[in-house]
């Protein structure tokens, strides 16, 4: 069944918005959405590289992002620029580097839309085994974590004074960001990943009172982008990425209803 | 080492120092277990710092910090929970340990605020806020329990209840207690170490022994020199064998 491209992508597609439900709340709990920007940005230079070295590019994508990742944190540390601009510093300049990079290399014919906006013709079935192995490892290590993560995104200090080494759980999460963007570049494309975190996670937060709904309501919530978005993108014969996130902005919106009729009832 | 099995937390000169300048330098101190050690001095003196150089929140310090315990109960000066996360008082409960629903009750209702528990955090006010916090912490019966200010924002009555219940928790849990507060009165009745800070430690001892300090007098004014000495006068019966009180 994996020899049709469309079931592939669907397949694909299904285990990113597994991934992507979790970590898109611990993004906007965390207002990191600047970050998973400037990760997946510098991912073009990931795929570059890849390319020059014929390595894989899930793997090319996550080494690099993960380096960004580390340069932006050693930034952070030793400059007194405010954290904004460092990431705007990183995302541009990965990206200038990136498409300059693919300049050079004029022996090989590149989808630069496919790469900015995913494709669903290129999921080949190793991209499904990354895609659902790399995918299991990200929700397991979240798991592992949960309890220093969460806690110290509520508040640092109670996690610090009680003992849950709320450092390593963010270094840790850093490294999963990286992942979670080399494992669905294909899919979302490159500069639609973020929103795939994001947009669930924001339509779960209108319709929940408390965490664990949230996240249960940002998987359903980008399942269904992506299950919409891959149909609509084989009818319309439009770009996978942009479909899904439109899908997702609809879900969003109807959500919005949801708010709506509860502050009605409460007045 | 640790020789005495009693000690949670012992500080030993030490100090922090952020962008240059000293927030708190050359605090010594030992919370023992089943103690209360009350920390005071106006604003800005460094007494939340020297509770987080005691916790362990602030790693590059002057000095030394020995701790003794893992299982700790804190209260911070300052919880802002943002909106973006969705919160009930049940959630918050088991933030940093997973407690059984029956602990979380008990807590819960030890503070006064069990009918809370299903109710959104950001919807409640200050001191409904406050209990809760106070609940987390001894929900976790930890041997050390950290207070910065516990009771701010708390009503009245309220305010005397919890100070009630830290003393009641503290004989039953035997554990040590390194509270925050500006309540003289209420805070030296139940006081058995108090250390006043004024970016330095400024004098440290009983709460009748600081209460004669002159430098104590000079921070906090006469009057409450005199608050400490109503205490006194209460109980001078306890502490008569310790010979000469000066009258004020």
């Amino acid at each position: 069944m994996f020899d049709d491209f469309f079931i592939r992508a669907l397949v694909a597609g299904i285990g990113v918005a597994f991934v992507t439900g979790p970590l898109g709340c611990f993004v906007v709990w965390r207002r990191l959405s600047y970050f998973g920007d400037t990760l997946s940005h510098s991912a073009l230079l990931g795929v570059t590289i890849a390319y020059s070295f014929e390595l894989n590019i899930a793997v090319s994508v996550f080494i690099i992002s993960s380096v960004i990742a580390l340069i932006l944190i050693q930034l952070q540390k030793k400059t007194n620029l405010p954290g904004d601009a460092l990431l705007g510093l990183l995302a541009h300049s990965s990206l200038a580097v990136g498409l300059v990079v693919i300049g050079f290399l004029t022996f090989i014919r590149f989808d630069i839309m496919g790469l900015l906006f995913g494709d669903i013709l290129a999921v080949t079935i190793d991209d499904l085994v990354i895609i659902w192995i790399g995918g299991g490892l990200i929700l397991l290590v979240l798991k592992l974590i949960w309890k220093p993560l969460f806690a110290s995104t509520v508040n640092y200090e109670l996690a610090e004074a009680e003992g849950l080494n709320p450092d390593r759980a963010k270094a840790i999460f850093t490294i999963l960001m990286a992942a979670i963007i080399a494992i669905s570049i294909k899919m979302v494309g490159l500069l639609l990943i973020t929103g795939m975190l994001i947009i669930p996670a924001a339509m779960a937060r209108n319709i929940s009172d408390n965490p664990r709904k949230m996240i249960i309501f940002s998987i359903i919530g980008g399942l269904l982008s992506v299950i919409i978005g891959l149909f609509s993108s084989l009818e319309f014969n439009s770009p996978s990425g942009p479909s899904i996130i439109t899908a997702s902005l609809i879900l969003f919106v109807l959500s919005l209803l949801k708010i709506k009729q509860s502050i009605h009832l409460k007045n | 080492m640790n020789l005495d099995k009693n000690i949670l937390v012992k500080l030993k000169d030490a100090g922090f120092r952020q962008n240059g300048k000293w927030l708190v330098k050359g605090v010594s101190l030992v919370v023992e277990k089943g103690k209360i050690v009350t920390l005071i001095g106006p604003n800005g003196s460094g007494k939340s710092t020297t509770a987080k150089i005691a916790l362990g929140i602030y790693k590059k310090i002057d000095g030394e910090v020995e701790k003794y315990t893992n299982k700790i109960g804190y209260v911070p000066q300052k919880v802002t929970i943002d909106w973006t996360l969705p919160l009930r008082v049940s959630d918050f409960m088991v933030l940093t340990e997973n407690i059984k629903d029956d602990a979380i009750n008990e807590a819960l209702s030890l503070t006064g605020v069990e009918h809370l528990k299903n109710k959104n955090l950001g919807t409640l006010s200050g001191g409904e806020f406050q209990r809760v916090l106070l609940a987390r912490a001894i929900s976790k019966k930890p041997e050390l329990l950290v207070l910065d200010e516990p009771v701010q924002g708390v009503d009245f009555t309220g305010e005397i209840a919890l100070y009630e219940l830290i003393k009641k928790i503290s004989e039953e849990l035997n554990c040590g207690i390194l509270l925050i507060s500006h309540d003289l009165h209420t805070v030296m009745s139940a006081t058995d170490y108090v250390v006043c800070l004024n970016g330095h430690v400024c004098c440290s001892g009983s709460p009748i022994d600081v209460a004669k300090n002159k430098e104590y007098k000079v921070l906090f004014g006469e009057q409450a020199s005199q608050t400490l000495s109503i205490y006194e006068h209460k109980h001078d019966h306890v502490h008569s064998h310790e010979g000469d009180i000066k009258k004020n």
